[in-house]
């Protein structure tokens, strides 16, 4: 049983955790950085605890501060969220000698997964297809590979993941060269020069598969689109997954289930698959060990709160949902409300919200620790909200997030509100199952189109 | 604290009244709820209360880094880079690597001088203007607000 919950992270993601430990009857214990010592977050929590200063490297990041705080506070268990230390098999340690309850897998399955070679030869050994490709020491290596995969590929860190560390190579001649810049790239950003090749599958949607695990049993929720996406970073998604024939949807969430029995996985967690939708064909990306971002449209549409399950998991609870009672209802969308400029090429736009008015009503949640008066700090990532709506199908869906979207009003730092609502009323999307590179044609588009103005 | 759930009820029930305008306070928040002019649906507005509620006295927030108030009488007609953003100042690529310029080096508009990193994203400064850098007024890390001063470089005589 959880008494006491630290929660080792901030923003939207701390909220949603405290808020529902709350209604839960456990107490909460935020650790803060000097940046966010007056945020929402930090006045809603039963007690905060200053961690560090504003650079997350010294605080958000920092290991030993946040396992030291959530002791000193006699937290029981620790909540690390996303991003920062959520999927650190090192915090999961630390926690352990500590005698605190991680919440989420354990220290081994992390390793594991953050291995990405290590979690490609899982899902390889579970009967999950992976892209081809493999591990490569040498450019001689590398080049024989490559004679089996064709052009283009995709060199990636094995120590990366969240689509950092990737690089794309279109042709032979840029082969040594992006080779040689990736495993150096690769060992400053992960400490790991080890890269791995694979075929670079062009035009494909991204698809993931919601899991909750109690190293026994696990059960999936249905499949999420993240296809909506700039620079690997995700903007809008939506579940399910629109398009896909039955049949493919089966085998899709089969084989995650089937990673996830493999690693007798524990807690919340998520297997990324690239789709090749033309040949009904799916490759395995990575696993997300950690709750994500875009879980509140599976939880819109299952009814399932995916914070309680996992802070009962962490606590020792046996799954309490059965593959067979889980049914999924309607369609859900969320749009990431950033601080970003529209105007100057979405750059980050850090500041102090003057105003932050937000849609409300049936079928809408919003996300969110912005309020008028907040500090956007330059510090962290760019997330304001998440405005996240259900309705029975997806066409009603989308209406609906695009009433929500006029209705919010966000000043003092600037915000992608017209890019959201530029992406709901294309007709490429209202169709469904767009790819990963269509975000990216989109704003090429429109920098075309604004040109073309311009100039005449 | 209010779910979305908790909302979507308190609308049900003033959807069917010809309230405009709902607020709800307690201790630890107020919420305003609105009917959108517009016509179609309603909007919230969320203010919480009070400070946070620290187990331990914070320590007094690190002081800002001071940026050095270089004399800009100094260097005559020479111009200034100023941060297009705020955020982390970088003088080179990444930890361990060679600056991208050090004072003396010649520069074109286009030479990226340093990056600034702001909400995880890296972004480049470019010199803006041919010349010689005479001045760097950051040091590696430091952080900068929007429009500070940088750089300096001096251009060549033509």
């Amino acid at each position: 049983m959880i008494r006491r919950l630290f929660v080792a992270n901030r923003g939207e993601i701390a909220l949603r955790i405290l808020a529902g430990a709350q209604r839960l009857g456990i107490e909460t214990v935020l650790g803060v950085s000097d940046a966010d010592l007056d945020s929402v977050p930090a006045r809603l929590a039963d007690r905060c605890v200053r961690i560090g200063p504003a650079p997350a490297a010294h605080s958000y990041l920092d290991i030993g501060a946040v396992v030291a705080a959530a002791s000193g506070a006699a937290a029981d268990a620790l909540h690390p969220g996303y991003g920062f230390l959520s999927e650190s098999a090192a915090l999961a340690r630390a926690c352990e000698a500590a005698g605190l309850i991680f919440v989420g897998p354990t220290a081994a399955t992390l390793a594991a997964l953050g291995d990405k070679l290590m979690a490609r030869q899982h899902a390889v050994a579970a009967g999950v297809p992976v892209v081809p490709g493999a591990a490569v020491a040498s450019l001689a290596e590398c080049e024989h590979l490559v004679r089996t995969l064709g052009w283009p590929i995709l060199i990636k860190a094995v120590g990366g993941g969240g689509g950092r560390g990737l690089r794309r190579v279109e042709a032979p001649a840029q082969l040594a060269g992006q080779l040689e810049l990736a495993s150096s790239e690769a060992n400053a950003a992960f400490g790991d020069p080890r890269v791995y090749v694979e075929r670079y599958v062009a035009d494909g949607r991204h698809i993931e598969v919601q899991l909750l695990g109690d190293e026994t049993d696990v059960v999936h929720l249905g499949t999420r689109d993240c296809s909506v996406q700039r620079r690997y970073q995700k903007l809008v998604e939506e579940a399910p997954a629109p398009g896909l024939t039955a049949a493919l949807e089966r085998r899709i969430t089969d084989a995650a289930v089937a990673l996830g029995r493999r690693l007798r996985y524990r807690g919340a967690g998520t297997v990324e698959f690239l789709i090749d939708g033309r040949r009904d064909e799916f490759y395995f990306l990575e696993v997300n060990a950690r709750i994500q971002v875009e879980h509140p449209v599976t939880e819109m549409i299952s009814g399932c709160d995916l914070v309680a399950e996992q802070l009962a998991i962490a606590a020792g609870s046996a799954l309490r949902i059965t593959q067979q009672r889980l049914s999924m209802r309607g369609h859900a969308i969320e749009c990431r409300i950033n601080a970003e400029d529209v105007e100057h090429g979405l750059r980050p736009s850090p500041g102090r919200v003057s105003r932050a008015v937000f849609p409300a009503g049936e079928g809408i949640r919003v996300d969110t620790h912005i309020e008028a008066g907040s500090a956007v700090p330059p510090f962290y990532d760019s997330l304001l909200a998440k405005i996240i709506v259900r309705a029975a199908d997806r066409a009603a869906a989308i209406e609906r997030m695009a009433a929500a979207l006029a209705l919010c009003d966000i000043t003092g730092v600037a915000v992608n509100t017209s890019l959201l609502a530029r992406i709901l009323a294309d007709a490429q999307f209202r169709d469904g199952a767009v790819d990963t590179g269509y975000l990216e044609r989109l704003l090429a588009a429109d920098d075309r189109a604004s040109a073309r103005s311009a100039a005449g | 604290m209010l779910t979305h759930d908790d909302v979507e009820e308190i609308l049900r029930l003033l959807d069917a009244t010809p309230v405009e305008e709902f607020e709800l306070e307690t201790e630890h928040f107020k919420l305003t709820l609105r009917r959108s002019a517009a016509g179609g649906g309603w909007t919230q507005e969320r203010e919480t209360h009070g400070a946070a509620p620290m187990l331990a006295p914070a320590a007094p927030a690190a002081a800002a880094v001071a940026a050095p108030a270089t004399a800009t009488t100094a260097h005559g007609d020479a111009i200034e880079i100023r941060a297009p953003l705020v955020g982390s100042f970088y003088r080179a690529p990444k930890p361990g690597a060679a600056p991208f310029v050090e004072i003396g080096s010649l520069v074109t508009a286009d030479t990226v001088v340093a990056i600034i990193e702001t909400m995880k994203l890296m972004n480049s400064v470019y010199a803006g203007a041919d010349g010689q850098v005479v001045d760097i007024c950051i040091d590696d890390g430091g952080f900068v607000e929007q429009h500070q001063v940088l750089m300096r470089i001096r251009p060549l005589e033509s």
